[in-house]
């Protein structure tokens, strides 16, 4: 297999159970035992309340794709035999947004709004990504 | 408090914006615009005792000012980087009033500018530390295009919410092409640009056209904004700082509450309010236009029309220099060029001009108010000013 060249996320210690979680299949978000709103990305404390009272909970990874946009020119040569793919913001049923990639259908497939799950792409041995798709 | 009329603009310089750097380095530029401006205002080295600097994008180092300072041989009583990226220059101006009306120096210098091109600005930046910022982690795996892609997202859910279309988002583009056309300055005057251009160009980040999305340059510029004692003294028209309010969001959209209402929701409101204002009053917009977007949600967000209204505002309104809503007159940043923060400068430099009443063939008659706003980020940054003239 070729090498990855793409940018890959290097974990911190605060964020490690999230990505250890895609690792294993699932998406975890973190949730402040304060004042119970789900928080991403991953902090030491919470962006709502600074309680830094915080816990991890396994997520529905469902969502609404809040925006996109098809990217044509890559800026980074790593993806650009991926163009054009869709680069977009997911509304989680949780709260929280993220960014991502929806795969998994055509660029022309894909609306503001519509429903998607989560997909979770082994991108190497060691780490997978959280991508949707249409649901 | 209030900074209405703490200090006043009496200088300015700027370089033509060029496409490429041709041997040019940063300090070089600074150094030639910030002579221009010392002696644009009639002053002297021996009175500059304030410097603002806006880094360069690309070219990252520590400790700006003293760099500048030896180059020029000024030894400043206060100085600082202001690091609001497109805001930087607007940012810089209330932050030069807020220190002379302190007493803390009479005569700031504000400078930015780089040397750069589309090349410089694209290449790839993995080799650049900080891998431990939530961007590095949370956005850059999935491939953004620099902040092209977010503006984009921005406007993908505007037209989702309120109708806008992509026509009316080019209007801004070839209205401001025709106002570059009477600015010799401007990086692409003596282009006429029609909205089917504009719509014809590739699509590089849906909804956005190439033609919608800033060109990267070489250039640079500087303000000298001085204590209301010397900008009497001065022999040039004062241009005065009437009203000032800031605020910010975050880095990354996924962060933000909404991604189509900005902060200048926010600043616009805090400028006008202390200038005593209304926007009706205002003869010049003069605001950051990195993409056509970024206009749009400016003149909803600083009240110039309801939110949402933004592509019925454009369409109705001719933004020409000859127009009922002169909107950048020089050609904005999308046809005089962006070179780096000093692009966000632009949008001060010409408002003076304007309001000075030395804009040439572009010049707005009766121009007495204008308002500037400078946009740092995904409309991360956002400074509002109102300037004016006696």
């Amino acid at each position: 297999m070729a090498e990855y060249q793409k940018p890959l996320p290097a974990p911190s210690e605060v964020s490690r159970p999230f990505w250890d979680g895609l690792t294993a299949g699932e998406l975890r978000l973190q949730k402040c035992e304060e004042c119970r709103r789900h928080i991403f990305y991953p902090r030491s404390l919470c962006p709502h309340c600074l309680s830094q009272r915080l816990g991890w909970v396994k997520a529905s990874g469902r969502g609404t794709l809040y925006s996109y946009t098809v990217v044509r020119r890559a800026m980074n040569p790593a993806f650009q035999t991926d163009v054009p793919y869709v680069f977009a913001i997911v509304q989680l049923q949780e709260g929280p947004r993220v960014t991502t990639n929806v795969v998994n259908c055509t660029p022309e497939d894909v609306q503001v709004d519509m429903p998607v799950k989560a997909f979770y792409d082994n991108i190497t041995p060691e780490m997978t990504l959280l991508k949707f798709e249409p649901a | 408090m209030t900074l209405k009329r703490a200090a006043a603009i009496t200088g300015i310089a700027e370089m033509r914006p060029q496409k490429s750097a041709d041997g040019l380095s940063t300090l070089g530029i600074w150094a030639d615009v910030s002579r221009q401006a010392i002696l644009d205002a009639g002053l002297e080295r021996k009175d500059i005792d304030g410097l603002l600097i806006g880094p360069p994008i690309v070219e990252m180092t520590a400790m700006w000012p003293a760099h500048l300072g030896e180059y020029l041989g000024i030894h400043p009583a206060y100085q600082n980087v202001v690091d609001l990226g497109g805001a930087s220059a607007a940012g810089m101006v209330w932050r030069a009033a807020a220190a002379i009306q302190a007493g803390l120096c009479n005569a700031v210098l504000c400078v930015t500018g780089e040397a750069s091109d589309v090349e410089t600005f694209y290449a790839p930046r993995a080799r650049r530390p900080n891998q431990q910022l939530p961007y590095r982690e949370f956005e850059a795996p999935y491939g953004p295009m620099g902040v092209n892609s977010g503006y984009a997202l921005i406007a993908r859910r505007h037209i989702h919410e309120y109708g806008t279309t992509s026509r009316q988002l080019a209007k801004v583009a070839a209205d401001q092409r025709t106002n570059a056309c009477a600015n010799p300055e401007a990086l692409f005057y003596g282009s006429p640009l029609t909205i089917d251009d504009v719509l014809a160009s590739p699509l590089v980040v849906d909804p956005l056209h190439l033609l919608e999305i800033v060109r990267p340059c070489t250039g640079g510029a500087a303000l000298l904004i001085v204590s209301p004692e010397m900008a009497r003294r001065s022999g040039q028209t004062p241009v005065w700082l009437l009203g000032a309010g800031e605020s910010s969001t975050g880095m990354m959209l996924s962060q933000y509450e909404t991604i189509t209402t900005s902060p200048i929701a926010v600043s616009a409101p805090k400028a006008f309010a202390m200038a005593g204002v209304a926007r009706s009053d205002i003869d010049l917009i003069s605001v950051y236009d990195c993409y056509t977007i970024t206009v749009l949600i400016t003149l909803e967000d600083a009240g110039f029309c309801a939110k949402g209204e933004g592509g019925r505002f454009i369409e109705e309104h001719d933004l020409t220099y000859r127009g009922d809503v002169p909107l950048n007159t020089h050609g904005g940043q999308l046809s005089f060029g962006q070179p780096g923060l000093a692009g966000g400068m632009s949008h001060v430099t010409e408002a003076v001009r304007q309001l000075q009443g030395r804009s040439g063939e572009r010049q707005v008659r009766n121009c007495e108010l204008a308002f500037v706003n400078g946009n740092g980020g995904i409309m991360s940054e956002q400074v509002s000013l109102v300037l004016g003239v006696e």
